[in-house]
């Protein structure tokens, strides 16, 4: 993208959240538990052109330096993400988002029966399998519809 | 086993499952060595659902073995009316017994309880997930009858839904057995089921109807198909009717083919059934004694090696 394409201007220090799929920004945004009561900067820009994604949204947040483990856990839903460390208006560090093997407190189990959904003093776990999540407790599949079942 | 919790089949090798069984035979042979084993300690029995041979059976098999036992009782005269979680009342009652017997409407239930507790948990059943004991003296019951090789097991009626099917559908993945599933569609296995049966490799093979299997089996697992699964009830009649079995259906049968249920039944088997030498449904609840003295023998000797280590360190 060159500059006179650029949305959302650049950040001194931070994290750069790019190549998220059109559409998951606010979906991110949740996942990494931030709403703006932090006090945080945050940029959200979402369907900007892409040449890989065609579309794809991305995430500014000043002042906080995602850790992998915190990031990871968004390949769920946006598999192709690239994280950009920023400090100095520099990018130090890029890196890809890799599948964690569990995510804990992140998704609802979709099984309404499942014990994760009563009201127990538990956060709901998840196996990270092949091709979607597998509910620890109850042993629910959940392919396809993940972003749907985001409650954080 | 060397974990001192039993909450799904997922979490049994073959080695643990013979193992337990093997102990078992030996209960089963001389019930008076086993006798007082556990005298002095105390296991809770915890049914939020109802229950009549499970919880039996738990108490049975603990009194036999010398443990006591002491009975929740039922969910509306307890503090669970109260709104209390299963967290809690599993700390409160980890404080006055050895091991617990939980059942529980919700799927994970078990799961749960365990994470909270140090005394071993045996799941009795969670909601429409698992029923790991009840597998246990299925196996001890078809091992008795064919051995668990070589085997062609009809498992039909409520696949969906049925506890029993998905402990016993996972747990035959250790052995060398065909499954055949029998059902109407709507009451097919679940995802979360047919998921752990690829991961073993096992082929799942459906079928509407039991005809054309029959002749193969050696063993036929027959569950009840309940009325609140459909929404119109001529629609439950009409489609339960189709998985009802009687002595002219198993005409067709092997001779040695074992019929097995885990009760209690309604009508899914013709009380004709009991007369032939198929009928074993009685005799697998029966293995639920000797069953369940093995399985908490086993646990309660887990647990005891367990703390035996911690005090070592």
């Amino acid at each position: 993208m060159s500059e006179h394409e650029l949305r959302v201007s650049k950040i001194r220090d931070g994290t750069v959240i790019d190549h998220v799929e059109g559409g998951q920004a606010l979906n991110v945004l949740a996942i990494l538990g931030i709403d703006g009561s932090e006090g945080l900067g945050v940029s959200v820009g979402m369907n900007v052109p892409s040449d890989r994604l065609g579309r794809k949204d991305l995430v500014k947040v000043e002042g906080r330096e995602l850790s992998q483990s915190e990031v990871d856990v968004l390949s769920l839903i946006a598999p192709e993400a690239t994280i950009n460390i920023v400090r100095e208006f520099e990018v130090v560090e890029k890196n890809r988002v890799t599948r964690p093997d569990s995510v804990v407190g992140v998704l609802s189990c979709p099984n309404r029966n499942c014990i994760t959904n009563a009201e127990e003093p538990v956060e709901t776990r998840f196996e990270v399998i092949a091709d979607g999540v597998r509910c620890d407790y109850c042993s629910t599949v959940l392919r396809s519809d993940i972003a749907e079942h985001i409650d954080v | 086993m060397r974990q001192d919790h039993l909450i799904t089949a997922t979490q049994l090798s073959r080695d643990d499952i013979e193992a337990v069984l093997d102990r078992a035979r030996e209960v089963a042979a001389d019930p008076g060595a086993y006798a007082g084993r556990h005298a002095g300690t105390m296991l809770a029995l915890c049914f939020f659902e109802p229950s009549t041979r499970t919880r039996m059976s738990f108490d049975a098999a603990a009194q036999r073995l010398g443990i006591d036992t002491i009975d929740m009782g039922d969910v509306d005269s307890s503090s669970v009316s109260k709104g209390e979680s299963l967290a809690d009342t599993v700390r409160v009652i980890e404080g006055y017994a050895d091991s617990i017997v939980l059942r529980h409407p919700s799927e994970g239930a078990a799961t749960l309880a365990a994470e909270f507790v140090d005394v071993p948990v045996i799941n009795a059943g969670d909601g429409a997930g698992q029923h790991p004991s009840q597998t246990l003296l299925d196996l001890h019951t078809i091992r008795e009858n064919h051995g668990l090789d070589d085997l062609t097991v009809g498992i039909m009626g409520d696949l969906k839904y049925g506890r029993t099917v998905h402990s016993l559908a996972t747990a035959l993945t250790n052995f060398d057995a065909r499954q055949h599933f029998i059902s109407p569609e709507s009451l097919r296995l679940p995802r979360s089921v047919r998921f752990d049966l690829h991961e073993t490799g096992a082929q799942v093979r459906e079928h509407d109807d039991l005809e054309a299997v029959l002749p193969e089996l050696d063993v036929l697992y027959v569950t009840r198909i309940q009325k609140e699964r459909f929404p119109d009830e001529n629609e439950y009649h009409r489609v339960a009717g189709q998985y009802r079995i009687d002595a002219d259906t198993l005409e067709a049968a092997p001779d040695d083919l074992t019929v097995m249920h885990p009760l209690p039944r309604v009508d899914e088997i013709a009380p004709d059934v009991d007369d032939t030498d198929h009928a074993r449904y009685f005799e697998q609840a029966h293995n639920g004694i000797p069953v369940r003295m093995a399985l908490l023998d086993t646990l309660l000797e887990n647990a005891e090696a367990a703390e035996g280590l911690e005090v070592d360190r």
